[in-house]
C-alpha cells in the first residue's frame, strides 16, 4: 500500500502547456529544426523480397553538381554493432524484405536528392520468397516469449475435456489484419555530426532509448550523442524504438562532419520500415454451462515475423486473465517471413487480443440467449487466474454496469431494428490494459528564479506529458502548478523510460515524487536558488503481490445500409476504470483517440499485403484508410472514481492503450446485431455483409 | 522528380502549340494529379505547359438553356453555383462526394475528368502496368483488384503479362455525373476546335490501356458543356465507399430521370471509362421504374460482367452492389419524383 | 531548371528563384523557414499542410511553387499575427482539439476555410438538398462540420472535439 498523493493539481483539467505553440504550428518536430545551411536525404530501398543486390550504378549520380554523398552496400562504414538486424543498415548486400533500405543519397536540395535516388539503378540477384501468413506453415515455431516478457504458452486444467463436456461451446477461428500504425508526422531525423560528437533531433518516443540504440550501433560513447525532441507528431508504438532510418541518417551525418542532414521518410517508406502490427489468425474455443459459466478458454495464435528480427505479438495474453475458467489454454505460433519487421502499435497483444475472445463471448451469449453483458459478469474471477493474485483493483463490473446504462443497452431488442435505410444493431465488449511501470527513469528537481523545475527526458507524443508532469510535480512539492516548469525530450535531462506500454506518466511521474521528496528532504520548504535534487522510479514504493489491471467496456451502434451494405457507427461510448486521473481533458482526448483509433480498425484499415511481391500493395493514405472526421459520430469517454493504492504513488494506470482494446470487437457484434451476420475477420466492410443482406 | 522545363504561354492557342512541339509535354492546371505523379516518377515530362490562368473559369449560360463550365473552373466553384445546383444535382452531388474541400478548391472542370486510374500498381513505379509502362505487364490482376473493373475488362481472367491487359478504373466521381447527363466536351488542339459527347471521351483498354482518353497528344479540354434537361428532371449521384467520406468509389450511380421520360443511367468504378449502362437504359425505356424492374434490367446490363479474384476476396462483390445501388439510387428518385 | 517566383507568405513578401519542381509546401518549409505548414503525405491524403492560398483552403504539397507566382499565403501562424490567436485556434485550444499537434496547423486552415465556404452558403456531400439554399448555421451542422473537415486526417483522433471547436469559432450552437 501506497499513501497517494493529496490531489491538488492533480485531477484539473489544465489546458495543454503546448497547445498554442501546436496550433500557430511554431512546436519545431525533428525535420524542422533550425539549422545552418542542411543537406537533404533520400533513401534507396530495395525493390525484390529476397535475394542480393549485386551492383548499384552510382556513378552517374556521384558526378552530378549538388549530390554531396551516396552511401551504399559497398562503401558505407562498417558498424560497431550489427547485432540488431533492423539495424544493420548498408551492412550486407543481402536483401532480407523488399522496401529494405539498400541506399541513401545526400544532395543540396531535397528535389535532388529524390531524383537522384530515384534514378540509381539496382541489380539484384532475385531468391524466390515466403511472404503470406498462414496457419500450416511449415515453419511455425514458438519463440521464447512473447512480447513484454510474457509466457508463449500457458495451460491450466484439460481443455479439449471440458471443451467435450461443456453443454455450450464456439469454437471458430477469428482474423484481425495488418495495420500500420501511420502517425501523421513521419519518421524524420536531422543529424550533425561535429567534433566527434553527435547531435540528433530525432522523432521518437524516448531520447534516452534512441540513443542508447544508436550508440550501440556506432561504438559511441553515450556523453558523445545528445537527442533532442521536445514534440513528437503521434507515435502509437512505431517510434518507440529508432528503426532502420535513424541509424542511415546518423551514417549520413558522420559521412559529412560538419553538415547539417534532414531525412524525412516518405509516407510510402514508412510502410516498410517502420513496424507495424502482425496480423494475427486466433483459434478460439469457449465451453460454458447453460447458465454461462465458463469452463473452458482456448486461444492459439499464429502470427508472423520477420526472418531477420522476432517481433512477437502477445495476443493470447488478455484471454489469460480477463474471465474465470477452470481450464484454460494460450498458444502462439509464428511463421517467420520474408516481410518487414513487425513492431509495436498501441496496445500490442491487448488490441488484437481482444478482438477474437470478446467476439466469442458474443458468441456464445447468441448460442446460450444471454445477454452478452451478464455473461461476462458472470464470469468474473476474483483473483487474477493467470497469476493467482489479487487484483490491485479490477471494476470491470461497474464499468459494464455503469455502460450499459449510459448506452441504454436495455432496449437493445433481440433482433434487428430498421430506420429507413439503415439495419441499426448494438454490440458491445470489454477492455483491458496491464498497468505497467518502467524500471529505468530519473527525474530532477531544481529550484530557480522563484520557480521549480522537474528535468526528465521524457516525451510528449500527444500524451500530454508536458501538461501532466507539472501537476505531479506540483502535488509532489506542495506547491502551485503554476510555479511549476517541466523541461522534457532531451538526454540532457536525466534518463527516461520509453513512453510506451501507458507506462510514461506512471514511470516518470513516480521519479518526479521521489525527486521531489528528496529535494523536501534535504532543503525543506525554503530552498535557496540553484538547490537541486533527483530521485529514481526505483526508489519508489513496487507492489508485486497484487495483479494490476485498467479495465472498461465499450458500447457500439452499428448501422448498415439494407441496399448497399455500407457500415456506420454513428455511437460508441466507453466507460473505464483506469485508476486516477491526473488531467481529465488531455485524458479524455487519449481515450477517445484510442476508441476512434479502435473505430478505424474495426471498419477500415486494412495493409493489404501483396505475397506475390511481398509488399503491401495500399501503401498510401489514400488507399490504407484510417478514420476521417465524418465516420465519428457521437463517441464518449467516462471513467470511474477508481483509487488504486498499490499501482503508484498517483494511484494511477494508464490510459493511453486502453481505448483502443475491445473497440473493435464492440463494432464487429454490433454489426452482427444490426444484420445477422457475423464477421469474424478485420476489417468488417460491406462486402462481408452484403451477402446477408435481403 | 526529373527535371522539367515550366512555360507559360500567353493563351491556350499557344498553350497548344507548345504541348504540340514536344513529345514529352504535359498540360498543367490545377496539378493535384499531376504533380501527385510527379514525385512518383509516374509522369516524367521533359515540358510543363501551365494552362491553369489560361482558360475560362466561368460558369455561363448557353444559348439553349444549358450551361457551359469553363475548363478552369474550380470543383468548389461548379459544385456551389446556383445554376447547377438546381438544374443537375447529380454534378453537384458527383463533385462533393469527390475528393476533399481543400482539393476541389484546386481541381478544375477540365482536368478532373482526365485524372488518371488510383490502381495501387499504376501509382508504384517498381511494379509492372501496361498503363504506366506500355508492355510491362498488368500487377492487378490476381492482385488488389477491391477498386478495379469488374466490366469492360478484356477476358474472363486476363493473362497478367500480356501487353494489352489492364483492369483499372477510371476514378473520377464527377466523370460519371457528366456521362449520365451527356455532357459535350469542347476542346482545342493543334487541328484546331472540335467537340466530343462526353461518352465517347474515355476509352476501354482495347489494345492501348496507356491511353486513357480519345484526345490526341496536345488537345486541350476548354470548356464542358451540359446540354439543357426537360422541366422536372430529377437527378442523383450516388456514390458508396468504405469511409464516410475522402475515399475513391466502390461502385458510384449517376441517375437522370426526365419527367415522364427514359432514365439514363451511369456508373463509376466499374470499368476502366464512366460506364453507361445503356442495356439496362434501354430495357427500362417505357417501364414502370420499379425495385424488381431495374433489378431485372441492371443483371442484363451486368450479364457480361468479369468478378476478378484478387487478394482479400477479390472485386465480385461489385456486381451485385453496383445493381443494389442502382436499384436504391432510382428507388429514390422516383418516390421524390412522386412526392 | 529555375525560376524566379514572388510570393507573400503571412505577410512577407519574398522574391527568390526557385527549382521548377519545388512545390509551395517544401518551398516554405525548406527554403522560407516556415514549417508552419505540416508535411503528413506530401500527396494530397492527408491535408496536414493545409494552407490558405489566394484566400481559399489548398493544398500547397500539391502546388508547384513556379505555377503560384505572385501567390497570398497564409498559414495557422499567420493568423496569429503578434501572438494573438484567430478565433479557429482558441477553440481548438478550449475544446482540446489536438493532441500531437501535428496535423493541428492544417485543421485550424481548413477551420477557417470551412467557416468561410459555409458563410457563401456552398453546399457539402452532408447537405441533404444541395439545390436549396443553405445558410451558414445549416451548413455548420455535426454532420456538415465533420464532412467538410474531412480532408484533414488526425490520427490521435481529436475529431470528436475538432467539430465542437470549429462551430464555436464560427458562433453557431453546437
Amino acid at each position: 500500500m501506497t499513501d497517494l498523493l493529496t490531489p491538488r493539481a492533480i485531477g484539473q483539467s489544465l489546458v495543454r502547456r503546448d497547445g498554442v505553440d501546436k496550433v500557430r504550428g511554431t512546436a519545431t518536430y525533428a525535420f524542422e529544426t533550425d539549422v545552418e545551411h542542411p543537406a537533404y536525404c533520400h533513401p534507396v530501398q530495395a525493390t525484390i523480397a529476397l535475394g542480393r543486390v549485386t551492383a548499384m550504378d552510382t556513378a552517374a549520380a556521384e558526378a552530378l553538381d549538388g549530390v554531396l554523398a551516396v552511401l551504399t552496400p559497398f562503401n558505407a562504414e562498417r558498424l560497431a554493432s550489427t547485432e540488431d538486424a533492423e539495424y544493420a543498415v548498408l551492412q550486407s548486400t543481402e536483401v532480407a524484405f523488399r522496401g529494405q533500405l539498400i541506399g541513401l543519397v545526400v544532395a543540396e536540395t531535397s528535389e535532388l536528392a529524390r531524383e537522384v535516388a530515384d534514378g540509381i539503378t539496382v541489380t539484384y540477384a532475385e531468391q524466390p520468397h515466403d511472404s503470406e501468413l498462414r496457419t500450416d506453415h511449415p515453419g511455425l515455431y514458438a519463440p521464447e516469449q512473447v512480447n513484454a516478457g510474457h509466457p508463449t504458452d500457458t495451460a491450466e486444467g484439460d481443455v479439449d475435456a471440458a471443451m467435450a463436456a461443456a453443454e455450450v461451446t464456439v469454437d471458430h477461428t477469428y482474423e484481425t489484419q495488418m495495420l500500420h500504425n501511420n502517425p501523421i508526422e513521419p519518421h524524420a531525423t536531422t543529424a550533425l555530426w561535429e567534433d566527434g560528437s553527435l547531435t540528433l533531433w530525432d522523432s521518437t518516443q524516448g531520447v534516452h532509448p534512441d540513443r542508447a540504440a544508436v550508440c550501440e550501433v556506432f561504438g559511441l560513447d553515450e556523453e558523445r550523442v545528445r537527442v533532442v525532441c521536445p514534440y513528437v507528431g503521434g507515435g502509437f508504438g512505431s517510434k518507440g524504438n529508432p528503426h532502420a532510418n535513424v541509424m542511415l541518417v546518423t551514417m549520413a551525418a558522420r559521412a559529412l562532419p560538419g553538415r547539417p542532414v534532414k531525412l524525412a521518410l516518405t509516407r510510402q517508406q514508412m510502410f516498410f520500415l517502420t513496424g507495424y502490427r502482425t496480423p494475427t489468425i486466433q483459434r478460439m474455443q469457449l465451453g460454458a454451462d447453460r447458465r454461462g459459466r465458463l469452463s473452458a478458454i482456448a486461444i492459439d495464435v499464429v502470427e508472423q515475423t520477420s526472418k531477420i528480427k522476432e517481433f512477437a505479438e502477445q495476443t493470447g495474453v488478455p484471454a489469460r486473465m480477463m474471465y474465470a475458467s477452470p481450464n484454460r489454454r494460450t498458444t502462439h505460433r509464428l511463421a517467420p517471413l520474408d516481410v518487414p519487421i513487425p513492431s509495436w502499435m498501441r496496445a500490442p497483444g491487448e488490441c488484437p487480443g481482444m478482438f477474437g475472445p470478446e467476439v466469442a463471448m458474443d458468441e456464445l451469449a447468441e448460442a446460450l440467449g444471454m445477454d452478452p453483458v451478464q455473461l461476462r459478469i458472470a464470469n468474473e474471477p476474483d483473483v487474477d487466474p493467470d497469476t493467482g493474485k489479487p487484483w490491485s483493483s479490477r471494476h470491470l463490473v461497474e464499468c459494464l454496469r455503469e455502460g450499459a446504462q449510459r448506452f441504454g443497452w436495455d432496449s437493445r431488442g433481440p433482433g434487428r431494428r430498421r430506420e429507413g435505410d439503415w439495419l441499426v444493431g448494438h454490440g458491445m465488449a470489454s477492455s483491458v490494459y496491464p498497468t505497467m511501470r518502467q524500471a529505468t527513469s530519473t527525474a530532477s528537481i531544481r529550484f530557480s528564479g522563484g520557480r521549480y523545475v522537474a528535468e526528465i527526458g521524457a516525451a510528449d507524443l500527444g500524451t500530454g506529458a508536458w501538461t501532466v508532469l507539472p501537476q505531479i510535480a506540483a502535488d509532489a512539492l506542495g506547491v502551485d502548478v503554476a510555479d511549476v516548469d517541466v523541461a522534457i525530450g532531451d538526454t540532457r535531462y536525466p534518463t527516461a523510460s520509453v513512453a510506451g506500454g501507458s507506462s510514461g506518466t506512471n514511470t516518470w511521474g513516480s521519479a518526479i515524487v521521489q525527486a521531489a521528496r528528496e529535494f523536501r528532504g534535504k532543503y525543506g520548504t525554503d530552498p535557496q536558488d540553484g538547490d537541486e535534487a533527483s530521485g529514481d522510479v526505483d526508489q519508489a514504493a513496487m507492489d508485486d503481490a497484487h495483479a494490476a489491471y485498467a479495465f472498461g467496456a465499450q458500447f457500439a451502434e452499428a448501422r448498415v445500409n439494407a441496399d448497399t451494405g455500407e457500415i456506420r457507427v454513428p455511437r460508441l461510448i466507453g466507460v473505464f476504470a483506469a485508476g486516477r486521473i491526473i488531467n481529465p481533458r488531455t485524458a479524455r482526448s487519449q481515450l477517445i483517440g484510442g476508441m476512434t483509433m479502435g473505430l478505424s480498425m474495426a471498419l477500415h484499415e486494412d495493409s493489404v499485403f501483396d505475397t506475390r511481391i511481398g509488399q503491401v500493395a495500399n501503401h498510401d493514405l489514400a488507399d490504407y484508410h484510417i478514420t476521417v472526421n465524418a465516420d465519428v459520430g457521437e463517441i464518449e469517454a467516462h471513467w470511474l472514481d477508481e483509487h488504486d493504492p498499490y499501482v503508484n504513488v498517483m494511484g494511477a494506470k494508464g490510459i493511453g492503450e486502453i481505448g483502443i482494446t475491445g473497440t473493435a470487437a464492440a463494432v464487429v457484434n454490433a454489426v452482427h446485431h444490426a444484420t445477422g451476420v457475423r464477421v469474424r475477420s478485420l476489417p468488417v466492410t460491406l462486402d462481408k455483409v452484403l451477402a446477408g443482406l435481403d | 522528380m526529373k527535371p522539367f522545363a515550366y512555360a507559360r504561354p500567353a493563351d491556350v492557342a499557344e498553350a497548344v502549340r507548345d504541348v504540340a512541339a514536344e513529345p514529352n509535354a504535359v498540360f498543367l492546371a490545377g496539378g493535384t494529379n499531376l504533380v501527385d505523379h510527379l514525385k512518383l516518377g509516374v509522369a516524367r515530362p521533359d515540358l510543363v505547359v501551365d494552362v491553369r490562368t489560361l482558360t475560362s473559369a466561368d460558369v455561363s449560360d448557353l444559348p439553349d438553356g444549358g450551361l457551359r463550365l469553363g475548363a478552369a473552373s474550380t470543383n468548389s466553384e461548379v459544385a456551389a453555383d446556383r445554376r447547377v445546383r438546381e438544374r443537375y444535382p447529380v454534378l453537384a452531388q458527383a463533385l462533393l462526394a469527390g475528393a476533399t474541400g481543400q482539393l476541389r478548391n484546386t481541381a478544375t472542370t477540365g482536368g478532373n475528368p482526365l485524372q488518371r486510374t488510383r490502381c495501387v500498381y499504376f501509382a508504384d513505379v517498381t511494379t509492372p502496368c501496361n498503363k504506366r509502362e506500355p508492355g510491362s505487364g498488368c500487377s492487378a490482376v490476381g492482385g488488389y483488384t477491391r477498386y478495379h473493373a469488374v466490366l469492360g475488362t478484356t477476358a474472363a481472367l486476363p493473362d497478367p503479362t500480356a501487353p494489352e491487359t489492364c483492369i483499372a478504373t477510371h476514378p473520377s466521381d464527377m466523370a460519371v455525373a457528366l456521362a449520365a447527363l451527356d455532357a459535350q466536351v469542347q476542346v482545342l488542339g493543334p487541328a484546331g476546335e472540335r467537340t466530343i459527347p462526353f461518352t465517347e471521351l474515355h476509352r476501354l483498354p482495347g489494345d492501348d490501356p496507356s491511353r486513357d482518353t480519345v484526345l490526341e497528344h496536345g488537345e486541350l479540354i476548354t470548356a464542358i458543356d451540359l446540354p439543357p434537361l426537360p422541366a422536372g428532371t430529377r437527378s442523383a449521384y450516388r456514390k458508396v465507399r468504405d469511409r464516410a467520406s475522402y475515399a475513391y468509389a466502390l461502385v458510384s450511380v449517376a441517375a437522370v430521370l426526365p419527367p415522364g421520360g427514359d432514365v439514363r443511367i451511369a456508373l463509376g468504378s466499374v470499368a476502366h471509362r464512366p460506364w453507361r449502362a445503356t442495356r439496362a437504359e434501354e430495357l427500362l425505356r417505357g417501364a414502370e421504374l420499379t425495385d424488381h424492374s431495374v433489378r431485372a434490367a441492371m443483371d442484363a446490363e451486368l450479364a457480361g460482367a468479369q468478378p476478378q479474384p484478387g487478394l482479400g476476396g477479390g472485386n465480385g462483390f461489385k456486381i451485385p452492389l453496383v445493381n443494389r445501388t442502382v436499384v436504391a439510387t432510382l428507388r429514390a428518385l422516383t418516390s421524390e419524383a412522386s412526392a | 531548371m529555375d525560376a524566379q517566383v514572388t510570393l507573400t507568405v503571412d505577410g512577407t513578401r519574398h522574391q527568390l528563384p526557385v527549382d521548377t519542381r519545388t512545390t509551395l509546401l517544401d518551398l516554405m518549409r525548406e527554403r522560407l523557414g516556415n514549417t508552419s505548414p505540416k508535411k503528413g503525405c506530401d500527396h494530397g491524403q492527408c491535408g496536414a499542410c493545409t494552407v490558405l492560398l489566394d484566400g481559399q483552403r489548398q493544398l500547397p504539397c500539391l502546388a508547384l511553387a513556379v505555377a503560384h507566382d505572385g501567390a497570398e499565403i497564409v498559414t495557422a501562424d499567420g493568423l496569429a499575427p503578434a501572438g494573438e490567436l484567430h478565433p479557429v485556434q482558441q477553440a481548438f485550444l478550449d475544446a482540446d482539439a489536438f493532441q500531437c499537434g501535428y496535423c493541428t496547423p492544417g485543421q485550424v486552415c481548413s477551420a477557417v476555410g470551412v467557416i468561410e465556404e459555409a458563410g457563401r452558403g456552398w453546399p457539402s456531400h452532408a447537405t441533404a438538398d444541395v439545390t436549396a439554399e443553405l445558410s451558414p448555421e445549416q451548413a455548420l451542422t455535426h454532420d456538415e462540420v465533420a464532412e467538410r473537415m474531412s480532408g484533414n486526417l488526425c490520427r490521435c483522433a481529436a475529431y470528436v472535439n475538432i467539430v465542437p471547436a470549429v462551430q464555436q469559432a464560427a458562433g453557431v450552437q453546437a
